[in-house]
């Protein structure tokens, strides 16, 4: 493995911190409400119906769209762009930067997407097929709305910023792979402040829930809540779910000159593919790619006291995430094992990013929030370190791996530190 | 369709493409892009919402008909004639 400098001995100007947050999940719309639901075991998945597909279920943000956009620019624009603009405007006041006198210029924007265009194509094809599939009647807004730097664009217009923007296509990774692209350009300097993560606006494409049911991956159950069941023996498949989380990146030199609130700084992190199936996971890679994100933060698998999993409730995916956990972790005693998605269902773009969120707050409070839906644990899904139903107080919580992986065999781990 | 008919048509259009504007105080005889926020994009939503509502077609060199609403009721008056109010 390559050598890294300790990220501790790095000049202030290349190290790279958590200074505000933005989100909204299934069963919150701010960090505090999130976390409490996970705190207080509350999903956010709920009864849904989608055009052609029917009755489902699903993770929906009630997030209050108008207060960060106009009804007009909602109605133009796309739900992950709306998505986008509350998050990252909710990301910028948390950080207490000065809103009105900040260069807009050195702001960039790095969003994450599983996936983008799908809900808006499917729904002019639907309303096409109102007259008779004459293209006279497909929208002007069909390609500024599918354009895959749509929702950073959005956000762009939307806050004035004129620096870089751009979306992260990355899969079910997105989110790690958009906060790892911001970690990225600030230390080139291509930007002075960062907003970076992910946003889905999956819910609204009957394609994903069509896919994942035909694949034998769609999650189903008679009680919505108990639907996602990431390491449970009777777990059968994805809830799928809409939902964002922005972050405020910014160097920690810059951080500590205006005295900033620091959440956390990111010390390490890695990315790599498995090239061996376009759905299947390779517990071998995903386990490699831990140990690079454990190696660039300069620390041994037992200083990680929280591993934010990736598991997404279907049979293969969560035993190979366990296999390629405990081959890094061991039975390290100090290091818990946790899932957000039994909670929310799989939020897609927005995952690696959301599911950090939800654990930052351990760095404060010392808890570690658990993986509900635990009734009858596979014995192949189960650690000692394992967090099942109820929270779990561990007193102080240092280090957080975040696991978020992807179709096409994508691979992100990021490492996160408490200052 | 009489023209006060096409006039609430159209209010109904622009209510749904600038849903944050009062159009209680539309003056007639001003142009929209003087009193409105409509951009280009939006005129273009006012001839595909006339084309899905009414499948009334109103070509490219015409859109500066579209200036007011004065005039864009007179232009569509006689295109609209056939056109039952709903």
């Amino acid at each position: 493995m390559i050598s890294y400098p300790r990220p501790d001995e790095l000049p202030d100007d290349q190290r790279v911190v958590i200074t505000g947050m933005g989100l909204t999940s299934p069963n919150g719309n701010s960090p505090s409400e999130f976390r409490c639901g996970l705190l207080e075991g509350r999903s956010g998945v709920q009864d849904y119906e989608v055009r052609y597909f029917g009755k489902t279920l699903a993770g929906i943000c009630d997030f209050d769209v108008k207060r960060h956009q106009t009804r007009k620019d909602a109605r133009r624009g796309t739900r992950a762009g709306s998505v986008g603009i509350y998050c990252a405007n909710e990301a910028l006041l948390d950080s207490g930067l000065d809103v009105d006198n900040i260069d807009r210029s050195r702001i960039g924007i790095y969003v994450g997407v599983t996936e983008h265009g799908n809900v808006e194509t499917e729904s002019e094809i639907f309303e096409i097929k109102g007259f008779d599939y004459d293209t006279k009647f497909w929208s002007h807004h069909h390609n500024p709305r599918t354009v895959a730097n749509n929702p950073a664009g959005e956000i762009a217009l939307n806050m004035g910023i004129t620096g870089p923007h751009y979306t992260i296509g990355a899969a079910c990774a997105a989110g790690n792979a958009g906060l790892i692209q911001g970690l990225q350009m600030l230390r080139l300097r291509e930007c002075d402040v960062a907003l970076a993560g992910g946003v889905s606006e999956s819910i609204h494409t009957f394609g994903i829930f069509a896919g994942f049911a035909s694949q034998g991956a769609l999650a189903s159950h008679t009680d919505a809540t108990k639907a996602s069941r990431p390491f449970d023996a009777n777990r059968n498949g994805i809830v799928v779910a809409e939902g964002g989380c922005l972050y405020t990146l910014e160097r920690l030199a810059d951080a500590k000159a205006r005295d900033a609130q620091i959440i956390a700084e990111i010390v390490g992190y890695g990315m790599n593919t498995d090239a061996t199936d376009f759905v299947l996971p390779n517990s071998e890679r995903q386990a490699q790619c831990m140990r690079m994100a454990l190696n660039r933060a300069c620390i041994n698998f037992d200083d990680v006291n929280v591993v934010s999993t990736h598991a997404t409730g279907t049979g293969m995916g969560d035993t190979l995430e366990i296999a390629a956990v405990r081959e890094v972790f061991g039975e390290s005693e100090k290091t818990h094992v946790n899932n957000a998605k039994s909670f929310i269902g799989h939020t897609m773009g927005a995952a690696g990013a959301l599911e950090l969120a939800g654990n930052l707050m351990g760095f404060s409070d010392g808890v570690v929030h658990p993986t509900i839906n635990l009734d009858d644990v596979d014995p192949e899904c189960d650690m000692v370190q394992l967090v099942k139903n109820q929270p779990r107080e561990i007193g102080q919580v240092d280090y957080i791996l975040n696991n978020s992986f992807g179709m096409l065999g994508i691979n992100s781990a990021l490492v996160v530190k408490r200052v | 369709m009489a023209p006060e008919e096409i006039r609430s048509a159209i209010i109904d259009i622009l209510g749904d493409i600038a849903p944050d504007e009062d159009l209680s105080t539309l003056d007639d005889a001003v142009a929209f892009r003087d009193q409105l926020e409509l951009d280009s994009m939006d005129f273009l939503d006012i001839v595909m919402e006339l084309r899905k509502r009414y499948r009334v077609q109103v070509p490219e060199e015409d859109y500066t008909a579209l200036n007011s609403m004065a005039s864009t009721v007179e232009y569509l008056t006689p295109k609209m004639v056939d056109v039952v109010a709903t």
